[in-house]
């Protein structure tokens, strides 16, 4: 070892991550206490409840984290990855057939008195592989097979999870993306994501007809943009969108889609022609990416009456705003926003809560834990639960980008992307603005296998980014 | 700073984590409604309910008074396992009943929240008392008492009404006045003075704790309301007369209705088949069985029936007859079993001498004889037409309180018909009509209805000589008022000395030997001068409506009465014994040995029709 191999702990342990994801865990464990001392009154430190038993986790998860600091070997991930990564696809399809019911989602192992779900595992492994196979020296982003082999590691524990009726887990991993784009996914992807997101919406709460209008509109202005052309865009694709903008107010004897069919059928054509003359690759992505879009405008229907469940079905209604349902499915939603919104600035006090104790508020030191936050603590305390989750990713990804090591960098990107989308989901569906599915706020929400997995995820980074400091 | 894709993406982040606060910023601090909604959850109200006014009869008797029942409620959040058979024997109810609720209640355990459910309705008191005994073993499980109403008298469902849960329907008419759970008068004197019966409701507020536990009453229990119990009411009914009506009346179809004369006070109002008091105070579990009876117990006949009035009619024609000058006491009439009114048409009399003068047309109730009274007033010479004359008739029988709702007090109320002129011309043309065509009409037949309360009412202005004050239920007493009309006279328009000798032919219908062709006969009581009407009203839709009218005594009479049988025959038959009976039992205060075979003969006939 060299000299600089012996930095002590001071100076190689990024103490800031801990410090965070200490102060997370604590304010997690207090408003887990918080959140059952109504019903079952009892110390903090009470085994048989739920803070006692929390803390158990916690003491338990930073053994785990000592160990992963100071005892195991950090090269140890990038060697496991791939095989720990095969297990868990097993684990994952085997978890449907034997594993117990929960709520209707087959996603937890029991053993006696512990349970164990395997998606959350997962998010770890499927880290480490990407890290694995982006780091290695021949990957290229632009390379059509490396992307495709990419992409198949993120969707087959995605589609996996799906299949467990677990689909809040499995949004987390559309995290990823920012994971490729970091490393050189076109942003056009990002792009094309956030209009099939949109196209998905208008498609639903107004018409397959405004999602179609909307889909040429955007695509015609990007194509004129890429090709230089912007006042073409102006002049010649904008009246014709207003005229089918306003086609179906005459009262014609036929449905106006048929007129934007033809129409977008005779320009299909003359791009088609045009791509293959003149081989521009963009009026060819083009032209592909609009059929595609038209291809997702008609199947959304198909999707959301025949793939989604019931229940999904109605959350993402109420949450568009298609259905006023404050007692059905949106009362989850309206008394987590009444418990939130009570709160006001500085909160009522520590176990002066009373919303989240009536019992209104379902899931209080599980999914919904952010009400405790919100109406004991305020607005004040939601600051700085929030401000912690972004100066933890913050202090991620600046880590991240400083190492030399690809490996270190992809996996700390990876960190900070499932932790990311952790809390927009969650906190998000606690305030209305996502639809209520069911995935946990990291290090706050109560349950061992969640909080064992952040740990694990956390300091496997942390022990990688020291050993970055200790070598470099 | 360069934008590189490292920086874009915390740029991505700082927007996102900027909307979660922009968006918690907005419901926690510039929404104010999270944190109404939010104290709306934690408040809880304590409604105390109000005791019911109670009911009076005209002597201070309680027709209707309250009484203490238990409702057993539940707590389904408090509920811990319990013994479903030790509980279902406690509550004398079966182990699969309670079964059955507790897992309705699991099922919607999220609307009902911390909130007690009734699971059962008005348990009597030695079942509460067993419970009460063994209640601690079940947690969640408690009595709440409350007040029920009560009947010492038998006075009859129909003209108590009943009280009970409002529906939405009654809570939107009401607008503002009731809230689910709460009770009201829906039918009978219950209906009738339900603002002043129902009385005010109370709460108490008190906020829950961050524990669920009731803390403390909100601001001290300044915003709290005491309940103030409901107005007494006393009302005109006499308790023995109704009781005793009503058990004359047992299974017979029909109403009698008792009305004392100077006052239009209602004395006793019977419809039969009624709704039994037994059922009153919890109508709700005998509803169905109430309203799938074919008798229609629910049907109020006293108010809502309307029948053609029959001879008792005759009265009113002879008044305007004598009225209009078209007729004298002294003018004779024959009658050959009838009076041919056109051609071999012939309305049919009951074999007595001929010719009679008015009175004796009276007592013997000659069909024959009030043909020619109607006829000289429809076509007396002082009108163009026959329409002319009719409107005038109209008048004069429309002053007697007939052809529209008389406005008593009594809910439901409604007011027979009395043709118009115009209602024969649009049938028959303006001049396709003339006495012969509504020939039916000088005996109470045809299209004419009244109702049983409208006849007695008759009856009363009669006993008035001309005058009546609009029949009512409910008297002024402390704290009630009521509207001045029932103090007013209502004058007819036939003078006060045309009366007498109509009554005197009254008097003779009943006081007259038998044998001498008196119709009411059977009627007389001696010493009370009663004076009577019988009628025998045909009746579409079966045998003959039995009719009686009296009042007693002749001179200042205290009672007036009518009775109405629906499908018994002649009025002499079975009206007029039930009417006399009341009349003696009121002015007695007993039946006299002689007539106690009339009585024992009422009292154990059935002349219900099958249906």
């Amino acid at each position: 070892m060299t000299d600089r191999g012996n930095r002590g702990l001071k100076s190689t342990v990024d103490w800031r991550i801990v410090i965070y994801y200490l102060l997370l865990v604590l304010i997690g464990f207090i408003n887990i206490y918080a959140s059952i001392h109504s019903s079952e009154p009892s110390s903090i430190f009470d085994f048989s409840v739920r803070s006692g038993k929390q803390f158990v986790w916690i003491l338990t998860g930073i053994v785990l984290a000592t160990l992963i600091l100071f005892v195991f070997n950090p090269r140890l991930w990038e060697v496991i990855s791939i095989p720990s990564y095969l297990i868990i696809l097993v684990l994952l399809v085997a978890v449907i057939f034997v594993g117990s019911d929960v709520k209707g989602s087959h996603s937890w192992f029991n053993f006696g008195p512990v349970s164990f779900q395997p998606a959350e595992v997962s998010k770890i492994a499927t880290s480490l592989v990407l890290a694995t196979i982006m780091s290695k020296t021949n990957f290229k982003m632009s390379n059509m097979k490396d992307l495709l082999l990419v992409a198949a590691v993120i969707a087959l524990p995605m589609l996996i999870i799906v299949a467990e009726k677990e689909t809040g887990s499995a949004l987390v991993y559309l995290g990823f993306i920012f994971v490729l784009y970091r490393e050189g996914l076109s942003g056009w992807f990002l792009f094309l994501i956030g209009v099939i997101i949109l196209l998905f919406i208008l498609t639903l709460t107004t018409s397959i007809y405004t999602a179609l209008i909307v889909l040429a509109a955007i695509a015609s202005l990007c194509y004129s943009i890429y090709s230089g052309k912007p006042k073409r865009w102006i002049w010649a694709d904008v009246p014709a969108i207003l005229v089918l903008i306003f086609l179906p107010k005459f009262n014609l004897p036929f449905n106006p889609l048929y007129i934007y069919l033809a129409l977008t059928g005779v320009q299909a054509v003359r791009m088609a022609y045009r791509s293959f003359r003149q081989r521009k690759f963009i009026t060819f992505a083009t032209l592909v990416a609009f059929l595609l879009g038209i291809g997702i405008v008609f199947s959304t229907e198909y999707i959301f009456n025949n793939v989604l469940q019931d229940h999904q079905r109605s959350r993402i209604e109420v949450l568009l705003g298609m259905k006023d349902d404050p007692a059905g499915v949106g009362y989850n939603v309206n008394q987590s926003k009444i418990a939130i919104g009570s709160g006001g600035l500085f909160g009522k006090g520590f176990l002066q809560g009373t919303q989240t104790t009536y019992g209104f508020v379902p899931e209080q030191s599980t999914d919904f834990i952010f009400c405790t936050v919100g109406e004991e603590w305020g607005f004040v305390g939601c600051l700085i639960v929030i401000l912690l989750y972004v100066f933890l990713i913050y202090r991620l990804i600046t880590d991240a980008e400083r190492c030399r090591d690809q490996f270190t960098r992809i996996y700390g990107y990876c960190v900070a992307s499932v932790i990311f989308m952790h809390l927009f989901i969650n906190i998000g569906m606690t305030i209305g603005l996502m639809p209520v599915i069911g995935i946990p706020l990291p290090l706050l929400s109560y349950g061992g296998s969640s909080l064992w997995s952040f740990t694990v995820l956390i300091f496997i980074f942390v022990a990688l980014y020291r050993q970055e400091k200790k070598y470099f | 700073m360069t934008l590189d894709r490292k920086n874009k993406i915390l740029i991505g982040l700082g927007v996102v984590a900027a909307i979660l606060l922009v968006k918690l910023f907005s419901i926690q601090i510039l929404d104010q409604q999270y944190k109404i909604d939010a104290s709306n959850n934690s408040m809880v109200y304590d409604i105390i309910y109000p005791t019911r006014g109670v009911i009076y009869d005209r002597n201070g008797t309680i027709l209707v008074g309250n009484k203490i029942a238990y409702d057993i409620q539940v707590t389904p959040r408090e509920v811990k396992s319990f013994d479903t058979l030790a509980l279902a024997d406690a509550l004398n109810v079966s182990v699969d009943f309670i079964r059955e609720r507790m897992a309705e209640y699991k099922k919607n355990s999220r609307r009902i929240g911390f909130q007690s459910v009734t699971m059962l309705k008005q348990v009597p008191s030695e079942t509460y008392i067993r419970f009460a005994e063994v209640q601690y073993k079940f947690p969640g499980f408690k009595g709440h008492v409350r007040s029920v109403r009560d009947y010492p008298v038998n006075a009859g469902g129909n003209l108590l009404g009943y009280v009970s849960e409002v529906d939405a329907d009654y809570i939107r008419k009401h607008e503002g006045q009731y809230r689910s759970g709460d009770y009201a008068g829906k039918t009978g004197i219950e209906a009738a003075r339900e603002e002043d019966l129902r009385g005010e409701k109370g709460y108490k507020i008190y906020i829950r704790d961050s524990r669920n536990q009731i803390k403390t009453a909100y601001q001290n229990g300044e915003m709290d309301k005491e309940a103030v119990a409901g107005r007494n009411i006393t009302t005109t009914i006499d308790a023995k007369l109704q009781q005793y009506g009503q058990e004359l009346m047992k299974n017979k179809v029909g109403s009698v209705v008792a009305i004392e004369p100077s006052t239009g006070e209602i004395l006793a109002m019977v419809s039969s088949p009624g709704i039994d008091v037994e059922m009153l105070s919890d109508i709700g579990q005998y509803y169905n069985q109430i309203s799938n009876d074919p008798y229609k117990p629910m049907f109020n006949r006293t108010v809502q029936a309307s029948y053609p009035p029959g001879s008792v009619f005759k009265l009113v024609n002879g008044l305007i007859g004598l009225q209009e000058g078209v007729l004298t006491p002294d003018r004779q009439y024959p009658c050959n079993r009838g009076y041919a009114y056109s051609g071999s048409r012939k309305l049919g009399c009951h074999g007595h001498r001929s010719p009679l003068n008015l009175e004796e047309a009276i007592m013997m109730s000659c069909n024959g004889y009030f043909c020619y009274v109607l006829k000289s007033i429809l076509e007396n010479k002082k009108y163009d037409n026959v329409p002319e004359a009719f409107d005038v008739w109209r008048e004069y029988v429309t002053s007697f309180g007939l052809g529209s709702s008389l406005g008593s007090d009594f809910p439901s109320e409604l007011g027979g018909n009395v043709p118009t002129s115009s209602y024969y011309s649009k049938i028959y043309g303006r001049n396709g009509w003339r006495f012969a065509t509504i020939v039916s009409l000088s005996i109470g037949q045809g299209e004419m209805g009244v109702t049983p309360l409208q006849i007695a009412n008759l009856c009363a202005t009669v006993a008035n000589r001309g005058w009546y004050i609009t029949p009512h239920i409910v008297k002024a007493s402390e704290g009630i008022e009521i509207d001045p009309k029932y103090y007013e006279r209502n004058y007819t328009k036939v003078d006060t000395n045309e009366f007498k000798k109509v009554i005197h032919g009254m008097w003779r219908a009943v006081n007259e030997p038998a044998g001498a062709g008196g119709t009411a006969y059977a009627a007389a009581i001696p010493g009370l001068d009663l004076c009577g009407k019988t009628g025998t009203a045909q009746n579409p839709h079966g045998a003959d409506n039995s009719v009686f009218i009296c009042f007693a005594p002749q001179d200042n009479p205290k009672i007036a009465i009518a009775a109405y049988i629906e499908n018994a025959g002649f009025g002499a038959t079975w009206a007029c014994p039930i009417a006399s009976l009341m009349v003696e039992q009121y002015l007695t205060g007993e039946i006299r040995p002689e007539r106690k075979y009339v009585e024992d003969r009422i009292l154990n006939a059935n002349l219900m029709p099958n249906r």
